[in-house]
């Protein structure tokens, strides 16, 4: 996502004692903001292993909350459905995601300002509207087609993979889009005048090159799709479930160690996932 | 002229023509699948609720299509509607202001680091960013609640305990909390492409600090504000789950209220949400617009 900048600033060294003064409450201010954000996961992360059955502190370590964790079917089934929907709509949008990035960057055509724009509104809108727009739409064309040809198709895990693909496909182009702009044209020219085709042209030259970009877009939106609640929540069927929304339903129940245990499995998938997807950028 | 034009140029042109047509035949491929989704299932849902708005609602949620204003009116005329559209967007304005008054001093900071320090302190804010909003909400739940460790804290202070959650207030610590990085990250992206040396230059040109921050280096680094803002203020207007979960759903805001009209409450509302979302995306782009009129008038 955020790449350091190649070209640095000198660093300034010789400050004067009240600006040093001013660096020293910034730095004061970034360890409170650090701890801010930290100290909600840690606490998390930590009462996940605590013997409380309220979950709330600290009353001596045990594993139990995890075993539970593995015996729970509705909860696995819940993190199999997810890990489908992510995986499914991961690689459909990666693709879509990857030629839609080429056509804009590779080609000047009409309507591609117009695009441009409808493929940034689904990153700025809020999502609870494009949520509620799917479910009325599903609604609305699944109602059509049941009176024009009888076909009753109920919401479930199709329905939610068509919305993560939909909400997923702006991130990849973003990200595609990025690893493109630096792209040397004459490596394709001087492939294509060795005689290699356009498709030897793009197979062995252009995939290569940006390979970082569209693992980095496919990595971004398998996070998005894992992580996403709202969208979720509003495109699953009654009879399905998936883990966001699952963990959900038991939060608004009761604090519990074992929704401790899966949110900190979660966090933990999260995290490596950016630490990759760092690795990734960085080794370009 | 006129024998070159007979001799050269129809093999030329039908080459060219081929050439074109392969052209934009490619593009057509790489193109179609994208429009075809975006517009499928973005855009052509965006008309389906256009359309609810306008349609009746019956008596047991199913939609009657009779073409009526009423949804509209009544998001005029009620006060749990108006009132929610007011407290979301207080809350909205609350909380970017005060992510803007975190995230701009931290992203100053960071920028002022040695590279490899603002590497780490940038992946720092980058993970909070790629983590589960939902669980980081629930981590406040465990931190605020009744016997949680503030309480505790409390308590060991030979203190009563207090009722933090759910509050108004943790629902602010909340949204706070889920949406500082989006402001830091736009803030660093263009501290980090200002010239501090302008600084001393307006520092030798006899301005304080005071003065250098607010003449040269808010002006200079106002696109990344606005941009912050706005990733602040869309997601915080439109939330449900923080005020679900830490507002404990007594309050309403704008989020609750669509949510429980598409799915919960009996029997839904789809035409009334309808509209609800149609106004709300209104006043977002008004006040968008607006924000964006402001900060760059002041850019100049």
């Amino acid at each position: 996502m955020l790449d350091t900048p190649t070209t640095r600033k000198p660093y300034v060294t010789g400050m004067d004692s009240r600006r040093s003064a001013g660096m020293l409450a910034l730095g004061a201010h970034t360890i409170l903001t650090m701890v801010f954000l930290y100290a909600p996961i840690v606490v998390l992360v930590a009462f996940s292993f605590t013997r409380d059955s309220f979950g709330v502190r600290w009353t001596g370590f045990t594993l139990d909350w995890y075993r539970r964790l593995l015996a729970d079917q509705r909860l696995l089934g819940a993190a199999l459905n997810t890990l489908y929907v992510a995986l499914t709509s991961t690689i459909v949008s990666t693709i879509i995601g990857t030629m839609t990035a080429l056509a804009m960057e590779r080609y000047r055509f009409r309507g591609r300002t117009g695009f441009d724009a409808l493929l940034y509104l689904p990153i700025v809108i809020p999502e609870i509207v494009m949520a509620l727009a799917l479910l009325a739409f599903f609604a609305f064309s699944f109602g059509i087609l049941e009176l024009l040809s009888g076909l009753r198709l109920q919401m479930g895990l199709g329905t939610v993979t068509i919305a993560h693909i939909a909400f997923t496909i702006s991130f990849v182009v973003v990200v595609v889009r990025a690893s493109l702009k630096g792209f040397d044209m004459r490596l394709e020219e001087a492939a294509q005048d060795l005689g290699a085709n356009e498709w030897q042209t793009f197979r062995h030259i252009t995939l290569p090159l940006i390979l970082p970009g569209i693992i980095g877009g496919a990595l971004l939106a398998f996070t998005l799709s894992l992580d996403d609640f709202i969208i979720t929540f509003f495109t699953t069927g009654p009879g399905t479930s998936l883990l966001p929304v699952e963990v959900y339903g038991q939060v608004k129940r009761a604090i519990t160690p074992k929704i401790n245990a899966i949110s900190t499995l979660m966090l933990l998938v999260s995290i490596t996932l950016v630490f990759l997807s760092q690795f990734i950028q960085r080794r370009r | 002229m006129a024998l070159e034009t007979l001799t050269s140029e129809p093999r030329e042109s039908r080459v060219a023509a081929l050439l074109r047509r392969s052209e934009r035949f490619r593009l057509g491929l790489l193109l179609f699948p994208g429009l075809f989704w975006l517009l499928l299932f973005f855009a052509l849902p965006l008309v389906v609720v256009v359309l609810y708005s306008f349609a009746t609602p019956g008596p047991t949620g199913r939609v009657e299509w009779h073409f009526t204003l009423a949804n509209y009116g009544t998001l005029f005329t009620e006060s749990l509607y108006v009132n929610a559209y007011l407290r979301s967007i207080w809350a909205g304005v609350l909380t970017t202001l005060i992510c803007l008054l975190a995230g701009y001093p931290l992203a100053l900071y960071i920028v002022r680091r040695p590279p490899r320090w603002r590497t780490v302190l940038l992946f720092l804010i980058l993970i909070p960013f790629w983590t589960n909003f939902l669980v980081r909400t629930y981590a406040w739940m465990i931190i605020l609640s009744n016997n949680g460790i503030i309480n505790s804290i409390i308590q060991a202070l030979g203190l009563p305990r207090v009722a933090l959650y759910p509050s108004e207030g943790a629902v602010l610590i909340g949204l706070i909390y889920g949406n500082l990085p989006f402001m830091v990250l736009p803030i660093f992206a263009s501290l980090d492409r200002f010239d501090f040396t302008l600084l001393e230059a307006a520092a030798d040109l006899g301005a304080d600090q005071t003065r250098a921050f607010l003449r040269v280096m808010l002006p200079l680094t106002m696109p990344g504000i606005a941009a912050g803002s706005v990733l602040v203020f869309i997601p915080t207007v439109g939330q449900f789950v923080v005020s679900d979960l830490l507002g404990g759903a007594k309050v309403d805001y704008l989020g609750n209220l669509l949510q429980r009209l598409f799915t919960r409450s009996n029997p839904p509302n789809w035409p009334l949400g309808s509209a609800m979302a149609i106004v709300f995306m209104a006043v977002l782009t008004v006040a968008i617009l607006l924000y964006f009129r402001i900060t760059t008038e002041q850019d100049r």
